[in-house]
């Protein structure tokens, strides 16, 4: 299976991942800083700065985009509940 | 002092500006949690310009009529041009499904983030959302003559709140914020009875968990000329308004100087049948403070209260959770601890736990889940450990405290790991 790196910067720890793992997956795992609320989606509460490798996290849907308008979110940030590992290197911290 | 608001009808609280509010005074309980002693009452006001009439919230759903037949005594329906939702709780929000239907022309100014509540409050009638505009800090909504401007005030005490100031007159429309559950008809401050304790009590309730959030709301509102504060529950503060925004900054704002403010501060709970736990929470605490730039402070949950812990818990960037396992679980001051921090922002700070036990040793899981439940970062496996630690077991404590004190300072060395090998 085809893997991936995603580096949690706040807690100084890079994990190695199947691709298709949720940011969500591994982050709580590890213990990052990231908080999370709903896990569905819709509170914004685990908004992330993508502070590198955005384009190896799937892109988007249509309900995340809206969410993230909704809440103004900066470019560069994600639901880590939503965003998906697809390959490749990421370096993530709490937004 | 005579009555304001015994009739039906709208009471003046400045030219052109009515309060067109109801009154609960038979509530006992708010939201389950708040104690009301005299009730509480849900604020709306109406706005008058030249061109046009504001609504300024609206009131609880099943006290609507009280709401209608006040605003009907000061406008009619086909006047209403603007309707602004301040936060859309459903004590603030309930007769908006009517007063939509009502006023269907009017635009409805609300903060970015209240725009998915207002769908999902409308949800149920079935009806098309009305237009609505979301606003954020300095925008203005001009009625003719009177210009509202709004105020980004989030997290007070939901995500969408804001505060709405209404220029020429220097009248705040502020929400939640300055409010509280206070019933009295004769509505303004300098005239109903003592409302100080439920101010306070409100602030420690509602507001405590979003401090920072309230010194940056002040912030925006310390500069404006106030001649009054509008809050959606209790008293109208006409007299000396100022003085309630500078007791909130003193709310929000801890009391004593911080001696260990220029560190980073980790608390160790702990609660010890037979010393071995206490053993382990005092290995913990020399681990961590002998890495420089934290502070360590350590308590037994059997010698104190509840309330004081919450306090300390508040100021902590770390906190540290030492527990015994009886009958399959942590102990029950531990329980208690870990269940009274509602009033207190923790999401965030830095999680431990660990304990010695006899035969399961699950305490220590359960109160990782609940560190993590409660929105805390555990970014350090917790330490469980046979019956008497020994000094091997001692010294593993001691790297535990080492290791959150490196989290904390930001000092932690790099890894590698695979997924396959995180529980």
């Amino acid at each position: 299976m085809p893997k991936a790196k995603v580096t949690f910067q706040d807690i100084g720890v890079t994990v190695t991942v199947p691709a298709g793992t949720r940011l969500i997956e591994v982050s709580e795992k590890v213990g990052a800083g990231i908080t999370y609320g709903c896990r569905e989606g819709e509170c914004c509460t685990c908004l992330t700065k993508i502070v590198s490798g955005g384009e190896f996290l799937a892109p988007p849907s249509i309900l995340e985009d809206q969410v993230l308008k909704d809440n103004m979110a900066p470019r560069g940030h994600r639901l880590a509940c939503q965003a998906q590992i697809i390959g490749g290197d990421i370096v993530v911290k709490p937004a | 002092m005579a009555a304001a608001a015994l009739t039906d009808h709208a009471v003046e609280i400045a030219p052109g500006v009515h309060w067109v509010g109801a009154l609960d005074p038979h509530l006992r309980s708010f939201d389950i949690i708040l104690k009301t002693a005299n009730g509480t009452s849900y604020n709306s006001y109406v706005v008058r310009g030249e061109n046009g009439v504001a609504i300024i919230d609206t009131v609880k759903e099943n006290f609507a009529d009280d709401f209608f037949r006040r605003l009907e005594s000061v406008a009619s329906y086909d006047e209403i041009t603007t309707i602004v939702l301040n936060h859309l709780e459903p004590d603030h929000s309930g007769a908006l499904p009517e007063l939509l239907k009502r006023a269907p022309q009017a635009k409805v100014y609300l903060s970015s983030r209240a725009q998915m509540m207002l769908k999902a409050l409308l949800k149920p009638t079935g009806e098309r959302p009305p237009e609505y505009i979301p606003v954020t800090t300095d925008d203005e909504v001009d009625l003719g003559g009177r210009t509202l401007r709004f105020l980004h005030t989030p997290y007070l005490h939901w995500p969408d709140t804001q505060c709405t100031y209404l220029v020429e007159d220097g009248l705040l429309f502020t929400g939640d914020i300055f409010g509280c559950h206070f019933c009295d008809n004769r509505l303004f401050n300098d005239t109903v009875g003592d409302f100080r304790f439920s101010f306070e009590y409100y602030y420690a309730h509602i507001m405590r968990p979003f401090r920072e959030y309230v010194l940056d709301a002040i912030a925006l509102i310390e500069p404006l000329t106030i001649n009054l504060i509008a809050p959606a529950h209790g008293p109208i503060l006409r007299h000396a308004p100022r003085d309630y925004v500078h007791r909130y900054r003193e709310l929000a704002t801890p009391r004593l100087f911080n001696e260990a403010r220029s560190e980073k501060t980790l608390v160790v709970f702990y609660i010890s049948a037979y010393g071995n736990t206490r053993r382990m929470a005092e290995s913990l605490a020399a681990g961590a403070e002998s890495i420089g730039g934290v502070r360590v402070s350590l308590y037994d949950l059997e010698g104190g209260e509840s309330g004081i812990f919450t306090d300390l818990i508040e100021e902590a960037d770390g906190l540290a959770f030492g527990s015994p396992t009886i009958n399959a679980d942590a102990v029950k001051p531990i329980w208690d601890v870990l269940s009274s921090l509602t009033t207190v922002n923790i999401k965030g700070k830095l999680g431990a736990a660990f304990g010695s036990y006899g035969w399961s040793g699950e305490a220590v899981r359960l109160i990782e889940d609940r560190l993590r439940g409660l929105k805390m970062r555990v970014p350090v496996e917790g330490l469980r450990i046979k019956l008497v630690p020994d000094a091997g077991e001692l010294e593993e404590c001691r790297n535990l405290g080492e290791q959150l004190a490196r989290h904390l300072t930001g000092r932690v060395e790099h890894r590698e790991i695979d997924m396959a090998a995180l529980a």
